[in-house]
């Protein structure tokens, strides 16, 4: 809507202007109040011509009320009172009004609209008094302010706004801004009698994302009369189409990634239980709803803020209890028969699920995001979504973390003995039956921080785990039973794949052909990406 | 008439098919000419209830063959049993004609709905019931020959063949639930009218599709008995106890497997295309993975490698599943999870093997 961006201008306009009061207070003399006063009076019965005109001799004047009388004008508020006579600024709605008088800046109380006469604007006009107000915003001692009045002139480029520009940019220190006047100097040039400034103007502006600055290069390089600008633009819009096409990439490049780690999240804990201990756990879905839960009953009692660094342990704890608890009640009896292993721990799934639905409803109950986590950063050029950013470097963490469990800790080398050789590993001492427990725990527990970072993505319900499990699985599978780096890249190449697909073919689609994919792929590598080589293979 | 010796020492398999036989012929007698008021009297609901056991039932049949026989654990027969309901499904739906709420003389409705101008090229020869028949038997049977190829010539098997049967009939549900996949997504096939020219809510035609499942599932088993028996049957069992060492001994293993688990698919997919008539609709939920592990749980808890226990656990447990989701339904996933745990734990060999064991110890 062009009346709210308008007002959006006024707004900041506005701050600019008190700013640009200070700023000419301090820097110039102020004009005279008497010779603002006159070339306001010819205001009123002055054409759009004649309104142009004065409006450009308003700016020279130099006033301190200077800007707040254009915006009052633009935003159609600067009113010619007929008793006393004199100009004056409104505010408000209805009949009665506040007004000020334009020049002092004194209140005057209400005045019946009756009285007043509006000083009509036209958009003309009005692009003119931004453009005009920018050049006021440009003295301003904030770098906020002038980032702000450039950024307005970008918006609203005119060649003649561009003379207080030039002049900023011989002293201006701040570099950001520096190379935003360069552009807007360059966007005003494009529209120079001279074909050689047109051109080059064009040559600076190539690879700029913004959209007012492909615009004018877009038409230019259709229109221009001169071949070799025309030329010079349709370069310049290559490199920026060129940039935006990395930028699309990098952007499905972050998407790939972020789902990538939640596939790893997911998968993770299966390449501990699957992978080192060659157990099937059909329920570690639901394993990951319980650190969903534990997150959900978190937030009912510590503020939202606070409860994510509290639920990741506590939902680790849940998880790994009930991990153990299966491990102990049943699929110890089963070791050595895999197939009867997933169907007792699917059984297990389909209890945790319906126990769910009776105790907290079948319902979807809605975990909420931090604060810290909500949001967007611009990452470079790249706007991303906080929350996946976190969950990214989440993810990272809890492949470091497990990494370490397994390579550098007593309970590690344990099961990694376990797991290579069990008759061995026994015979040196190892308490095999508490390592299949343990190492059971802690996939489970890594499944139930897992958890937690889909709280954050997902509904949190009881067929939360369902919807997880045949894509973990594939991740273990592709990447490699029994390890975790191909459980890492697997997850990272299938995510990235996924969104890669996804614009070509849609996100159902895209995840039936990877499927179909990684069906093919096991059919040519039954051992996955990164086979299990000697004799770990042969068990 | 003389039986073949193979049928004659199958004790256990002339009961069932006695029992097929009595209420094949019982069912009916029971549902058409006992009056309404009379105790015995079976409802058309009931009726219909029974014929979905039935058809459970062959469909377990089928994950018998390939898991008790042959060791592998499909969790994708579910997708076989969903592609054979849809191509009799088609069929119905092309029945329908000008009788849609659209009337028209080709689409179906959802394809009217959807704006679609013609008939994608797959639905054709479907208005016909012999090719539909056909189709019933070919669609599922060439899916699982050509997956089944080239998953047992490279030699996956176990675990990993289980996850990705799963992987396949998952898959195919969320093609299924695609809307541009022209099988009405959602909401699936549903509102036919009748088939052969008989309508389907017709008592008449209820009980012939009964009787149709009855004698469908007393093939099944015979067939799948009689494979069984054979040296091929032999073959089975020796893959499922030693892979390697039949391949060592000569035999084409990934053949044998290809061959019995494509003849499984389509016994599965007829089971489909029997339950769609009964049921009335089919749809994409068919192929969710849960229904192919629920047709494994029958099949433990009856006791694998039996066949006649496949139909029993069948059978029971839906029977259970009909019972608990009406009486308490907050009981029943429960229930059936606590059944899969209690049988892998507590019976092996399932109810059959129990029956087995007792008898022996008496002996």
């Amino acid at each position: 809507m062009p009346s709210r961006t308008l007002i959006r201008a006024g707004f900041l306009t506005l701050a600019l202007a008190l700013l640009a009061l200070f700023g000419a207070s301090l820097a110039r003399a102020a004009a005279d109040d008497e010779e603002v006063r006159a070339t306001l009076a010819q205001l009123r019965d002055a054409d759009f011509d004649g309104k142009t005109e004065l409006i450009e001799k308003l700016v020279t004047l130099d006033h301190s009320r200077v800007a707040a009388i254009l915006q009052a004008l633009s935003d159609s508020r600067l009113y010619f009172q007929e008793d006393p006579e004199r100009i004056v600024i409104g505010s408000g709605d209805g009949a009665e009004i506040a007004i000020e008088d334009a020049v002092s800046g004194e209140t005057l109380g209400q005045a019946g609209k009756r009285g007043l006469d509006r000083i009509t604007a036209n958009n003309r006009l009005r692009s003119l008094i931004e453009n005009r107000l920018a050049g006021l915003g440009l003295a301003s001692a904030d770098p906020q302010q002038r980032k702000a009045a450039v950024e307005a002139f970008l918006r609203n480029p005119d060649p003649a706004g561009a003379v207080p520009l030039r002049a900023r940019l011989e002293v201006e220190t701040d570099g950001g801004i520096k190379e935003l006047l360069a552009l807007a100097l360059a966007l005003a040039d494009l529209a120079s009698d001279d074909a050689t400034v047109r051109a080059k103007a064009a040559t600076a502006l190539g690879g700029q994302m913004q959209t007012e600055i492909r615009g004018p290069l877009t038409r230019m390089a259709a229109e221009d009369s001169d071949p070799a600008a025309r030329e010079a633009a349709r370069i310049a819009l290559t490199r920026t189409e060129f940039r935006l096409q990395m930028l699309g990439w990098a952007e499905t490049l972050f998407f790939g990634l972020s789902l990538g780690s939640v596939l790893i999240l997911a998968a993770i804990g299966l390449a501990v239980t699957f992978g080192v201990m060659g157990v099937i756990n059909m329920a570690h879905g639901e394993l990951m709803m319980l650190g969903a839960y534990t997150t959900w009953l978190v937030q009912q009692w510590l503020p939202v803020n606070w409860s994510l660094p509290v639920a990741v342990p506590l939902a680790f704890l849940v998880a790994a209890l009930v991990g153990i608890a299966i491990e102990r009640g049943i699929i110890r009896f089963l070791y050595g028969r895999p197939l009867e292993t997933l169907l007792a721990t699917f059984g297990v799934s389909l209890i945790l699920q319906q126990a769910v639905r009776s105790i907290f409803s079948p319902l979807n109950r809605s975990v909420a995001t931090p604060d810290w986590m909500s949001g967007t950063i611009l990452l470079g050029p790249l706007e991303v979504t906080l929350n996946r950013l976190v969950i990214v470097g989440f993810c990272i963490a809890v492949f470091a973390v497990l990494w370490l469990a397994l390579q550098r800790t007593r309970l590690g080398l344990e099961v990694r003995a376990v797991a290579q050789n069990r008759a061995m590993a026994r015979a040196m001492g190892v308490r095999s039956a508490r390592v299949d427990a343990l190492t059971f725990g802690l996939g489970s527990g890594i499944a139930g921080v897992a958890g937690v970072a889909l709280s954050q993505l997902t509904n949190v319900g009881p067929n939360l785990g369902q919807s997880y499990i045949v894509d973990s699985f594939m991740v273990v599978v592709f990447g490699g039973v029994g390890n975790l780096w191909g459980t890492l890249v697997a997850g990272l190449s299938l995510g990235v794949a996924n969104k890669l697909l996804e614009p070509w073919s849609g996100a159902v689609l895209a995840k039936i052909l990877v499927l179909v994919f990684l069906i093919l792929f096991i059919q040519k590598r039954p051992r996955g990406l990164f086979p299990q080589r000697g004799r770990a293979a042969e068990v | 008439m003389r039986l073949p010796p193979w049928l004659l020492s199958d004790r256990a398999g002339l009961v069932l098919l006695a029992v097929l036989a009595l209420i094949g012929v019982g069912v009916p007698i029971l549902n058409l000419w006992v009056p309404p008021d009379h105790p015995l009297h079976l409802t058309a609901y009931t009726v219909t209830l029974l014929g979905k056991y039935l058809c459970y039932a062959l469909l377990a049949v089928a994950v018998d063959l390939v898991w008790g026989y042959m060791g592998i654990l499909s969790l994708g027969h579910a997708a076989f049993f969903g592609l054979g309901g849809y191509c009799f499904g088609m069929y119905l739906m092309r029945q329908i004609g000008t009788r849609g709420v659209y009337g028209d003389p080709m689409l179906p409705d959802f394809m009217v709905f959807l704006n679609w101008q013609e008939l994608p090229w797959y639905w054709h020869g479907f208005d016909l019931f012999w090719f539909a028949a056909l189709m019933v038997l070919v669609v599922p049977g060439l899916l699982a020959f050509v997956f089944g190829w080239f998953a047992f010539r490279s030699r996956v098997s176990g675990v990993y063949l289980s996850i990705i049967t799963q992987a396949l009939t998952y898959a195919l549900m969320l093609a299924f639930f695609r809307n541009e996949m022209g099988f009405g997504g959602n909401n699936g096939l549903t509102d036919f009218k009748d088939a052969l020219g008989f309508p389907l809510h017709a008592d008449g035609t209820r009980i012939v599709l009964f009787a149709l499942s009855a004698l469908a599932l007393a093939g099944g088993y015979l067939a799948c008995r009689w494979l069984v028996s054979t040296r091929m049957g032999r073959v089975l069992v020796a893959i499922r106890d030693s892979e390697d060492r039949a391949r060592f001994l000569g035999y084409r293993v990934e053949r044998v497997k290809a061959l019995v688990f494509t003849f499984s698919a389509m016994l599965a997919g007829v089971a489909g295309a029997l339950y769609v008539p009964q049921v009335g609709i089919i749809n994409p939920g068919e192929f969710a993975p849960l229904n192919s592990i629920e047709a494994v749980i029958w099949v433990a808890v009856g006791g694998r490698g039996t066949l006649v226990g496949a139909v029993v656990g069948a059978v029971l447990v839906n029977y259970a599943k009909s019972w608990l989701t009406g009486a308490l339904p907050e009981v029943w996933l429960f229930a059936l999870g606590g059944l899969f745990v209690a049988v892998t734990l507590l019976l092996p060999h399932g109810l059959i093997g129990l029956l087995r064991r007792r008898r022996e110890a008496t002996a």
